[in-house]
């Protein structure tokens, strides 16, 4: 019992880091068309840079000044590497994103020498809670009540205020909304800021729980947080949210099968194997709209 | 009929062209002027491996207009199909020590030793078959893969058909890593001691008095590349083109988009496998760590930086790109004082970032890279109008 309850929280934990990256994936596809290759190294680079700040600040000062950093960071690279492609077609946007990431990569082995890193121990984070008899670390709680905390708001910005009524007619057609005076440039680095800054949120709660960062470590959370939101149907939030949360706790299954099986080395297969699943069976997702871009 | 002698001129110039390389890598090699371990040699060999592979890449995302990212996995098969029936049986149980030998308990030049014998001209003969029977078989085992995944993925459309290629690349290197293969895959291990490229150098008494080891991957790569070119200017090849300018005019005029675009796919898939098993006899082993999505982004870039469409554009930046990192620009990871001045930046990992920097100008500023849509033959033709213009 002690052992499925532990499965199962660090499942809905790991989802729920997932979940933070997955709504920048969605956010920025929603209205670009564009998979942000490079979201899933954004998020490897806020680790880096966390144990950066973290060598010259205490953790309450370094984390405000990461998640800035990162922010920062998600607006420089729409700005220089999306931008100027705007009107080119999406193949080239797409491979602009792949050199961004290649990019972002190469300058996190250049600075780090390819060394895993040991990420800080954030206090209150890392100490261990006993529930149902499984112990945890305390992200395992926090992860999901800062992930619905977080959503909630979002939705609300998306619904309630002028940003969000632009960016929801962005996605939904992007001339006319240009005609109806909405600055759209000023709305898609408003997408990129919300979306780092998230990634920037799971990075802290996914690196306090695997404590080493290599300059790849961004890569596959990335991808399967894109799986996550085409699984919910990309450009819905709520969707991608709970995408992520099954993939999450899909994977924690999968790993806690018995040894004998020996299919551990899956865990990243499966998720792909979910990805081409949903889109044959149902392309636009869980809570996709319905078009017939897809197939 | 001025036409046929036309097309025909060209056909000889480039077999001239490429005999006349082949030559020079032949010479190159066996002259004194430069050691036969000269990284220069690495290079012409990683490069004709990077070449065939980016023409086939070139072949299903600049001329058909499928943005796969699959290449890596299909490389993953034609390596593995290569390293398993190479392998010969006297280290099988060395190399397979892990899993208790081998499940496979003959290779491809043992085999045809029995016709020919294993000594001398004979060995020559049946090594050389065996090769270039187990390539042969790596790239069709990646084709047979390919049309069973492109069944369902071929369906979808730019970005969500390069995440689900992605995607079966990943499923297969994990399946190659499960250790109940490992009778078959030797499990996550590398499978080594199979024939490489240097084992085509003539030797006698031990030692070689004949290089071949370059000559053998250019000579491969080349014979393939040709069959794309060829392909690509044949019916098919404009079908391909005619689809990636526009699916819905294509399908119009009577093109069957199913049918092509698996042909394409399995097609690029199966040299995308011979270049796999190139790449394991570069590398000397097989094992799946290399075949990432990581490999083949790095293809993608190298394809992009030649000029999306161009078969001869693609060669070019596999070569200035292998040369690149392997050799030219080595000097920024090495950390270098200029009198008491410590040149600033040098570091381990800088000439990546140099270079990433490089594919990021080139991708945002120069789209169409090195030759655009056009081909090597194409530059000279310009040249030769403008002179003509002069001259009248």
């Amino acid at each position: 019992m002690d052992f499925i309850i532990s499965t199962l929280l660090s499942g809905i934990s790991v989802g729920g880091q997932y979940a933070l990256i997955a709504i920048g994936y969605t956010m920025v596809y929603g209205i670009l068309r564009l998979i942000n290759f490079a979201h899933g190294d954004v998020f490897m680079a806020t680790g880096l840079i966390m144990i950066y700040m973290c060598a010259a600040f205490p953790w309450y000062v370094a984390l405000p000044i990461t998640a800035m950093i990162t922010v920062v960071l998600g607006f420089v690279i729409e700005r220089a590497a999306y931008k100027p492609l705007r009107t080119a077609p999406r193949m080239s946007v797409m491979i602009s994103a792949i050199g961004v990431s290649y990019l972002i990569q190469n300058v996190a082995t250049y600075v780090t020498g390819g060394q895993p890193m040991e990420y800080p121990k954030i206090p209150f984070l890392s100490e261990m809670v006993n529930i149902g008899g499984a112990t945890t670390s305390m992200v395992t709680v926090v992860t999901p009540v800062l992930v619905i905390l977080l959503v909630i708001a979002l939705v609300l910005l998306i619904n309630h205020t002028k940003v969000g009524m632009a960016m929801r007619a962005l996605s939904k057609d992007f001339e006319t909304s240009q005609l109806m005076g909405i600055k759209i440039n000023k709305v898609i680095s408003m997408t990129f800021v919300i979306g780092s800054f998230l990634a920037a949120v799971g990075s802290f709660l996914y690196f306090s729980n695997y404590t080493r960062i290599y300059p790849v470590s961004g890569a596959m959370p990335g991808l399967k947080a894109f799986v996550a939101a085409v699984f919910g149907g990309i450009g819905s939030i709520p969707g991608a949210v709970i995408g992520a949360f099954i993939i999450g706790i899909c994977e924690n299954i999968i790993k806690a099968l018995p040894p004998a099986w020996e299919v551990s080395n899956f865990v990243d297969a499966f998720t792909f194997a979910l990805l081409i699943i949903i889109l044959i069976a149902k392309p636009t997702g869980l809570f996709g709209e319905k078009s017939t871009d897809k197939v | 009929m001025t036409k046929v002698t036309k097309t025909k001129k060209n056909t000889v110039a480039a077999l001239i062209f490429c005999m006349v390389l082949l030559a020079i890598v032949i010479f190159l090699e066996n002259s004194k002027i430069i050691p036969p371990t000269h990284i220069l040699f690495t290079i012409i060999k990683k490069g004709a491996v990077y070449s065939l592979v980016a023409v086939s890449m070139n072949l299903l995302n600049g001329f058909t207009g499928l943005f796969s990212l699959g290449q890596a996995g299909f490389m993953l098969l034609g390596a593995y199909t290569y390293a398993i029936f190479t392998v010969p049986t006297a280290v099988k149980d060395n190399v397979y020590y892990l899993h208790g030998g081998s499940a496979i308990d003959f290779s491809f030049q043992e085999l045809y030793g029995k016709l020919f014998g294993m000594e001398g001209a004979g060995g020559a003969i049946s090594l050389i078959l065996g090769v270039l029977t187990a390539i042969i078989l790596g790239g069709i085992v990646a084709a047979i893969f390919a049309y069973f995944i492109g069944l369902p993925v071929l369906r979808l459309k730019s970005d969500y058909l390069a995440i689900a290629t992605l995607g079966f690349a990943e499923i297969i290197r994990a399946i190659f890593q499960w250790q109940k293969l490992g009778p078959i895959t030797n499990g996550a291990n590398m499978i080594n001691n199979i024939p490489t490229f240097s084992n085509f150098n003539i030797r006698s008494e031990g030692k070689v008095v004949f290089y071949l080891s370059s000559f053998v991957p250019v000579l491969v790569a080349m014979v393939c590349v040709a069959i794309i070119i060829l392909l690509i200017n044949s019916s098919y090849g404009r079908s391909f083109k005619a689809i990636r300018d526009d699916e819905i005019a294509a399908e119009a005029m009577g093109i069957n988009l199913a049918k092509h675009k698996m042909l394409s796919f399995c097609i690029s898939s199966f040299f995308a496998g011979v270049g796999g098993a190139l790449f394991a006899m570069f590398t000397n082993n097989a094992q799946a760590k290399p075949f990432t999505s990581a490999l083949t982004y790095e293809i993608l870039l190298i394809v992009v930086i030649g000029g999306i469409g161009s078969v001869s554009g693609s060669c070019i930046s596999s070569f200035l790109y292998v040369a690149c990192s392997e050799w030219l620009l080595r000097f920024l990871d090495n950390e270098t004082f200029i009198g008491e001045f410590k040149v600033p930046l040098l570091k381990n990992g800088f000439r990546m970032v140099v270079f990433s920097i490089i594919i990021m100008i080139v991708v945002l500023f120069f789209r169409q890279g090195i030759m655009g849509s056009k081909e090597l033959p194409d530059l000279f033709k310009k040249k030769a109008k403008k002179g003509e213009s002069v001259n009248e």
